[in-house]
């Protein structure tokens, strides 16, 4: 499970600074523990190309950012992502949920989110991990730190 | 007297301080020869529209420091979302908007917007409260040092000469060294 209160002590665990995004309505639910006294500074943009380029500043800057969106955000966001990971090489951390995975799953949904959320992470090469109701924030965190270990970008995608 | 967009930055470089100076497209080309600045930071290769964004997020890492982002009308048009973003996170960010109603590095073609959006009113209605206008050489010398100092957001709208012809830029250094230049120049 990934409610907010355990998702934010997890993401100030591992030290991150800021969180940018654009939410939908699973990650939504995560407001009121990020805006609350044991939150992290929110940063709420436009479009998700732009979350990906404030989060770069912040990174030129020192500090560490995480990203959150939904799948249609990165379908928005590539040109930003390719810029931010491939030409300036930042070790962006995104956060996508993954809209309607688990109906799909199940061969009942017609919403084409969960089609394309993978294949579009293989083709910008950032490497994912798919985190779901068996997962908890500490696998979110896990994941976190060992992108950070390895100085690269990464993702999870939480199935919503 | 009609500004072309090298004079407006030779203003720009007398009185940009320690500011950061974030440049894009047209200006990438131009900026090296007025400035040589470790705070200088040409974003190319770039994701268009985009310097908004990147400069808030630097403005936010160093909130006593300030960042002046040199966008194109091209490159502002393409997000201007970025301008209510700006507004709503308070940062000593000073966004220059170069408007020369062309996407001049691919050649000099009209914009959709040439001629036409007036930036001062979309960055107000945006919710930016200090808004600068200027179209003359005159008018951007006199204003430059009040327009360039105080608490962000600031949008500065800059009408230049269009060039015609022109060639995509280099900029003046790899990605990664103009990063570790930015970020060693910071941590002093
Ligand atoms: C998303 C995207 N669309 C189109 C282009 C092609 N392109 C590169 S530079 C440019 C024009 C930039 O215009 P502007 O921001 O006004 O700056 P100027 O060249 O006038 O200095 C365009 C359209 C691009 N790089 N990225």
């Amino acid at each position: 499970m990934f409610d907010g209160p355990s998702v934010v002590a997890a993401l100030k665990d591992c030290g991150v600074t800021h969180i940018v995004w654009l939410p939908d309505s699973e990650l939504g639910t995560w407001e009121a523990a990020l805006t609350g006294p044991n939150g992290l500074p929110l940063i709420r943009v436009c479009r998700e190309g732009e979350a990906i380029t404030v989060a770069a500043g912040l990174m030129l800057g020192g500090r560490k950012p995480v990203v959150v969106i939904q799948c249609t955000g990165l379908f928005e966001a590539g040109d930003a992502l390719r810029n931010v990971v491939h030409d300036l090489k930042l070790p962006l951390f995104l956060i996508v949920g993954v809209r309607s995975w688990y109906t799909h799953q199940e061969g009942k949904s017609g919403d084409s989110c969960p089609v394309f959320t993978e294949p579009i992470l293989q083709a910008w090469r950032l490497p994912y991990t798919l985190l779901d109701r068996r997962h908890s924030s500490a696998d979110l965190a896990h994941s976190y730190r060992q992108a950070q270990a390895e100085h690269r970008a990464a993702a999870v995608l939480i199935a919503e | 007297m009609p500004m072309t967009q090298r004079q407006a930055l030779a203003t720009l470089a007398q009185h940009r301080g320690d500011h950061v100076v974030v440049t894009t497209m047209s200006a990438v080309g131009l900026w090296p020869e007025l400035s040589d600045s470790p705070l200088d930071f040409a974003y190319m290769p770039s994701a268009m529209g985009h310097a908004p964004g990147l400069g808030l997020g630097l403005a936010l890492a160093h909130p006593g420091r300030g960042v002046i982002i040199v966008n194109g009308d091209g490159g502002m048009l393409m997000n201007l979302g970025s301008l209510a973003t700006l507004a709503a996170h308070p940062a000593n960010v000073y966004l220059i908007i170069v408007d020369n109603g062309l996407y001049e590095v691919t050649g000099g073609q009209r914009t959709a917007g040439s001629g036409r959006v007036d930036f001062a009113a979309v960055a107000r209605a945006a919710g930016i409260g200090r808004v600068h206008a200027f179209d003359t050489l005159e008018a951007w010398h006199t204003g430059a040092a009040a327009a360039l100092s105080g608490p962000g957001p600031v949008v500065i709208w800059l009408k230049v000469e269009g060039r015609l012809g022109q060639k995509t830029p280099k900029p003046p250094r790899a990605m990664a060294e103009q990063i570790q230049r930015l970020r060693e120049a910071l941590a002093r």
